[in-house]
């Protein structure tokens, strides 16, 4: 039974990578800067390794550092995706990211301490 | 957009992605928090303010290019504060160094 | 009162670049909102308001920009040369370093200036003794002096004559 669940989690998380992964191939027709478009395979890589620390990592600390820097990949990601797009709310999304990500960090530092959240 | 702006901001841009992959090939390879630590504040910091850098040269002084210049100023005064907070809880939550390590004087004060 | 109007302008200026093209509606609704943060949260933001008069802090400020970039850029060199050793040369360890500065500011500055330069990371703040501990990726003396010699110095001269 624990397997199961164990094997259908991995199956929802590759499936959503994959998704995530081809999506701009099919619409990299449309886009008129081509490398940009292949710059997303790369962020992706990075945002696997992000993952894979997450899965992996042997204390909670290891997990929060992992999660601090996937919230600053997503605003390079966001960044990036303004440029062949041409719409500027995605910086607006960066910037909200960059907020959330940093007071989360803290949150989450508090909770390895041993602090409770209203001192 | 002359194709000097484009060729300069895609120098930016691709730096930036170089730093951030060796960041989080970083964060795969070294032993313990506070390595990694290290690693992923430097690298993914300036990384991701050399592709918001990129945005800018891009997009010229319209509101994308202003409101990357405040997302990198911003970024690069946080990201420090983070990790500086991170490393003090990993700390206090008795992560240890690794094996390895040479000296630990935070440990022999704290005691 | 002279804090809530800085924190009242440096709001009105972020409001202003946000909204880049300046716009008259986007001003006025800036306007108050600005004043009405500055005026909830003002008294918290500086505790000596009249340092943001003087000039010189802002020259200093301007000569420590490129220098604290141009480390930063070094930091990321030498960070990504170990990553990518496959002998992996790391030697880490937590020292102390000492610091002659005492205002808050000039501690956070000084905390992310480290953190952000090659090979260290602040990790704790003593700010009654003034003592620093910081983790080195390659610990090269454990002695108190020599460490604040090779870590600390660049900054503080600088930092000090802006914050303090």
């Amino acid at each position: 039974m624990k397997n199961l669940r164990w094997l259908t989690g991995f199956g929802i998380l590759a499936a959503s990578i994959l998704f995530v992964m081809l999506y701009p191939i099919l619409s990299l027709l449309s886009w008129q800067s081509g490398f940009l478009a292949h710059s997303f395979f790369i962020l992706m890589l990075c945002f696997a390794m992000c993952l894979f620390r997450v899965m992996a990592g042997p204390t909670p600390a290891d997990r929060a550092v992992a999660i601090d820097t996937l919230g600053i990949l997503i605003v390079g990601f966001c960044a990036i995706l303004s440029v062949p797009t041409g719409r500027d709310w995605y910086l607006d999304i960066a910037i909200a990211w960059a907020l959330q990500s940093f007071i989360g960090a803290l949150a989450l530092a508090k909770y390895l301490e041993g602090r409770g959240f209203d001192e | 957009m002359n194709s000097l702006q484009h060729a300069a901001g895609m120098i930016f841009i691709v730096i930036g992605l170089g730093f951030d992959v060796f960041g989080c090939i970083g964060l795969i390879r070294l032993p313990d928090v506070y390595n990694r630590l290290q690693a992923t504040t430097k690298c993914v910091t300036l990384g991701t303010c050399s592709i918001l850098l990129g945005t800018f040269i891009l997009k010229g002084l319209g509101t994308t290019g202003v409101k990357a210049i405040l997302a990198a100023i911003f970024l690069l005064l946080t990201s420090p504060v983070a990790a500086h907070a991170l490393a003090r809880g990993a700390h206090k939550s008795g992560v240890k160094l690794w094996p390895k390590s040479v000296a630990d004087k935070y440990e022999q004060d704290r005691n | 009162m002279k804090s809530k109007l800085v924190l009242f302008i440096i709001g009105f200026i972020v409001w202003a670049l946000l909204t880049w093209p300046l716009d008259f509606q986007h001003l006025i609704v800036g306007l108050i909102v600005s004043a009405f943060v500055a005026f909830i949260t003002g008294d918290l933001f500086s505790n000596r308001p009249h340092h943001f008069g003087h000039i010189t802090r802002y020259i200093w400020f301007c000569y420590y920009m490129p220098m604290f970039l141009w480390q930063c850029l070094k930091a990321n060199i030498d960070v990504a040369l170990r990553v990518l050793n496959p002998r992996l040369p790391i030697n880490p360890g937590i020292v102390k370093v000492k610091t002659t500065l005492r205002s808050d500011t000039g501690l956070t500055f000084l905390a992310n200036s480290i953190t952000l330069t090659p090979g260290t990371l602040c990790v704790d703040i003593d700010a009654e003794k003034g003592i620093l501990y910081i983790h080195w990726i390659d610990v090269r003396t454990q002695d108190i002096d020599k460490a604040t010699e090779l870590i600390v110095s660049p900054f503080e001269k600088i930092l000090k004559k802006i914050f303090e």
